[in-house]
């Protein structure tokens, strides 16, 4: 199971600004390893924010987006203790999701 | 069901039926997944806006581009999206001279603002592009070019 996300929310005013660091290693599949073999593209496909269990941020990235990924992102009406969660499907499949509390 | 007989023959039915309608969307499917894998096959800012179904896209001041003037490191470059325009549908951020141009889609609901930032792989110094896709159809960009010292795909 990929490692935790670290998400930080932190409430400004009417809005909370959002950052995550994603653990990824967001492979481009353009690589080679030792043996000449091409490492195969794994990455982030999607990534879905909700406040408060609503949808408010979906996205889709691409293998450019950098290894162990970082969002930056801010959500209008969110106040202190609020819940974010942040969560993201790669293209094995594969999905994780994390939550933090605005503060 | 009556008999074995009618409901493996009612049941191979519904598979053909399924298979049928199943074969068609592999693009559809990717689509109704929520990943536009045509996009991201793109190899230009034409050729992604077509993949996207958008207009041609025109410069405007009104959307802002973040990213360094150099980039030390190809592999880890932060950039930013924005715009202060109302009516923004979706922010993409596009390095042109990637082997795929398209890194990100955001979609722009209505609790979020228009401003979004992250990090991408740069192979090669390149025009950094944001572009706003607009709810009524127009689509904007800004681009600001990027020199990278060291080249981010890991060739």
């Amino acid at each position: 199971m990929a490692d935790p996300m670290r998400i930080r929310a932190q409430a400004s005013g009417d809005k909370a600004t959002v950052r995550v660091l994603m653990a990824h290693e967001m492979e481009t599949g353009q690589r080679k390893d030792a043996a000449g073999k091409v490492i195969p593209a794994w990455y982030i496909q999607q990534v879905h924010a909700k406040l408060n269990g609503k949808d408010v941020l979906s996205a889709q990235w691409g293998p450019a987006v950098a290894k162990n990924p970082f969002l930056q992102f801010m959500i209008k009406g969110a106040k202190a203790g609020d819940k974010v969660s942040v969560s993201w499907v790669d293209n094995r499949g594969d999905t994780r999701t994390d939550e933090a509390v605005v503060t | 069901m009556h008999t074995r007989r009618q409901a493996l023959s009612a049941s191979a039915k519904l598979a053909l039926l399924l298979l049928g309608a199943g074969v068609l969307p592999a693009v559809a499917q990717a689509q109704a997944s929520g990943f536009n894998q045509t996009a991201f096959d793109a190899k230009s800012l034409a050729e992604v806006m077509k993949a996207l179904g958008g207009a041609a896209p025109a410069a405007s001041s009104d959307v802002t581009v973040s990213a360094p003037d150099i980039a030390e490191n190809g592999a880890v470059v932060p950039v930013g999206a924005s715009t202060a325009l109302a009516g923004v549908k979706r922010l993409l951020v596009l390095v042109e001279k990637n082997p795929a141009a398209l890194s990100a889609i955001f979609e722009v609901g209505e609790m979020v603002d228009a401003n979004f930032s992250t990090r991408v792989k740069m192979g090669q110094s390149s025009d950094v592009y944001a572009v706003a896709m607009m709810s009524d159809g127009r689509v904007l960009y800004a681009k600001k070019e990027v020199k990278v010292t060291l080249g981010g795909c890991g060739g």
